[in-house]
């Protein structure tokens, strides 16, 4: 759908017409909203402010799975690992070399960027259902690792993390690690959404429309699906590093393929190829259990909850639920949430006159 | 050097593998026929273990009425899923189709989990005699049971697909569905019936592991292990997915014979076939008798 920009608006030149927030109301709109985001801690409890730290790491993580498998085409079943790589990575690098925690993040970053170009290297020559395969052994091959490596994850125990802390500021609490997060939300977001108005940005789309097209254009293939590979693990391991840093421990058992299935989730649900989808579709995954969590309480103590076992196997349902919502979303709205936000805008901007 | 070790583990692997080279084939069947990559091929066994679990303990069922109620209930839960969930997602991109299995993969195991328990559940005993001896050997009359359940689900795979007219008409839809279709071959019908099938086959390879180990959601972990031996064989490839399965049941049990002699490094029985696996994409993605994808502009 062509972005709906008022009358009289006409763009003169390509940079205007690839700027990010195409309107004034819109770009007043976003300062608005970061303003009441920054004003957030004042105003909401800690369980609150920790649903949104995770809607953001989750955001961050997700966004990465998205620019490979939205803008670029290829797939990728083992980010959850990539994710625990950066949690790790950040927390060993702060331990052994004392690397203040504000430079472990993009640290971590940067090392799981070069272990997923490792396992990405497979992804210059294969596509489609061959590389999630590939991405699918990649998980259980890291996973493994993650148990295995004593001195860097700390085996089975799990390793304890050190709060952010910069120029004496700790951020050792919600209120002030939201902010943080924030931060990376905002740098991270941004440098996609730049991403894609540059050449590089352009031929990943390239890549995931038509391959053989764009090869005879001049882009090459090995190189850019690599590099989507290696940009989706830097985002991926700094949103691990930042989720380090926000739990203060990182065990092994919380980077399974499940939580790989939950990012892939995040991307279909949030819409394929959008970037402001992505935050959306993590904020509804994060946001699923609770709303599972609330209908038990609702139900418990019934009659259906003693029938049904619902308080005792809510882990389970949560499951059941992110499954079932994949699935639904598949067959109503491939395009996802992101879609459904440009009808309802479009809808109060034409109104009446909507159809 | 523990050579009866190595002997029993190479047994084993064969037994195994060829339950892997079931379960590969049943994978193959539906890839070949709806060019769905089934990643809930697992959660078959699984349902499928768990319905004649039920059957024998909770009704009281004898093992021969239970597995045929089991069959019937498999064949049903094949079609509904291939009609309600994967017919609307037929031309969508591959990763739709791809989370669209793995969503009724997470779906079903915790269903299962949350109806079940997670904890294992021996099979009420179905032999009287426990084990018999062959050339030697101790064997569990379970093992000798499977391997045989697996040579003829294999053989019937091989009659089905060269004499029957389903089995033509399933092969001629695989090779191209629009002369198929022209030919007088109803595709959404061979698309329901290669699920049905698959869904069957799966369950009688999930009874038969749930009779040696019990039922419990390790037997999911079926559905991972098939992509090694799918990956090696060639995606398309019956003969293959069975040759892959057997390689890779003897290769895992043979990991584990290093793992216990030398290495020591522990846990290679399970994570043995996913370095196989990463190196096979790497040399040789399309396997051993895949057909190799040629594209024209």
């Amino acid at each position: 759908m062509v972005a709906m920009t008022p009358a009289g608006d006409f763009r003169a030149s390509y940079q205007a017409d690839t700027t990010i927030f195409p309107t004034r109301n819109s770009r007043i709109a976003v300062w608005i909203g970061l303003a009441l985001l920054c004003a957030a801690p004042l105003v909401l409890g800690r369980y609150e402010l920790g649903l949104l730290v995770n809607i953001g790491i989750m955001g961050i993580a997700a966004l990465g799975l998205n620019i490979l498998v939205g803008f670029t085409g290829q797939i990728s079943i083992g980010h959850a690992a990539f994710f625990g790589f950066g949690a790790f990575a950040s927390a060993w690098l702060h331990d052994v070399a004392h690397i203040p925690v504000a430079l472990c993040i993009p640290l971590a970053g940067v090392m799981t960027a070069a272990v997923g170009l490792v396992f990405g290297a497979p992804a210059a020559r294969l596509k489609g259902l061959y590389l999630a395969i590939a991405t699918l052994a990649a998980q259980f091959i890291l996973e493994d690792f993650f148990a295995r490596a004593q001195w860097f994850t700390g085996g089975v125990a799990g390793r304890i993390t050190e709060p952010f802390e910069i120029l004496g500021w700790r951020a050792d609490r919600e209120e002030s690690f939201f902010y943080v997060v924030l931060a990376w939300v905002v740098i991270m977001f941004v440098g996609a959404a730049n991403l894609m108005r540059t050449r590089d940005g352009r031929a990943l789309v390239a890549v995931r429309d038509h391959y053989l097209s764009a090869e005879i254009m001049g882009i090459n293939l090995a190189y850019y699906r690599t590099l989507s590979f290696g940009i989706a693990s830097f985002y991926a391991g700094v949103a691990g590093a930042l989720y380090a840093h926000y739990l203060l421990f990182v065990s092994v058992e919380a980077f399974n393929i499940l939580l790989s299935i939950q990012f892939l989730g995040m991307v279909i649900i949030g819409g394929l190829g959008s970037v402001s989808g992505s935050l959306m579709g993590a904020a509804f995954m994060v946001l699923l259990p609770e709303v599972v969590q609330a209908g038990a309480d609702a139900l418990a103590g019934g009659a259906i909850d003693r029938a049904l076992r619902l308080g005792a196997s809510i882990s389970f349902l949560r499951e059941m639920a992110i499954g079932a919502v994949i699935i639904l979303f598949l067959i109503f709205e491939p395009d996802g949430l992101a879609r459904r936000w440009r009808l309802i805008k479009a809808y109060w901007k034409l109104y009446p006159y909507s159809h | 050097m523990e050579w009866a070790l190595l002997f029993q583990l190479t047994v084993n692997g064969l037994i195994v593998g060829a339950l892997y080279g079931v379960v590969a084939m049943s994978f193959v069947l539906i890839y070949k026929a709806s060019q769905v990559v089934n990643f809930a091929q697992g959660e078959f066994l699984l349902v499928g273990a768990w319905v004649c679990w039920w059957m024998l303990t909770e009704w009281q069922l004898p093992f021969w009425a239970g597995f045929l109620v089991t069959l019937a209930f498999m064949t049903l839960f094949g079609i509904v899923l291939q009609v309600v969930v994967l017919r609307p997602l037929i031309g969508e991109p591959v990763i739709s189709v791809i989370m669209a299995t793995i969503g009724l993969g997470i779906f079903f195991q915790a269903l299962m989990k949350w109806m079940f328990g997670v904890f294992a559940k021996p099979f009420p005993p179905i032999f009287t005699t426990e084990r018999v001896s062959v050339l030697g050997l101790e064997v569990q009359t379970v093992y000798l049971l499977s391997l045989g359940i697996s040579l003829v689900i294999m053989l019937g795979f091989a009659w089905f697909f060269t004499a029957s007219k389903h089995g033509l008409a399933m092969r001629a839809t695989a090779f191209d569905q629009q002369v198929a279709q022209s030919l007088g071959v109803s595709v959404p019908r061979v698309f329901a019936m290669s699920w049905a099938i698959s869904a069957v086959v799966s369950a009688v390879a999930g009874v038969v592991v749930g009779v040696v180990n019990g039922v419990s959601s390790a037997l999911s972990f079926y559905g991972i292990k098939v992509f090694p031996a799918v990956i090696l064989g060639g995606l398309d490839s019956v003969v293959g997915a069975v040759l892959g399965g057997l390689i890779v049941g003897l290769l895992e049990n043979w990991a584990q014979w290093l793992d216990a002699g030398w290495l020591n490094w522990g846990n290679m029985y399970a994570i043995a076939p996913f370095y196989a696996l990463v190196l096979i994409l790497l040399i040789k993605p399309y396997g051993l008798f895949g057909t190799k994808n040629i594209e024209r502009i």
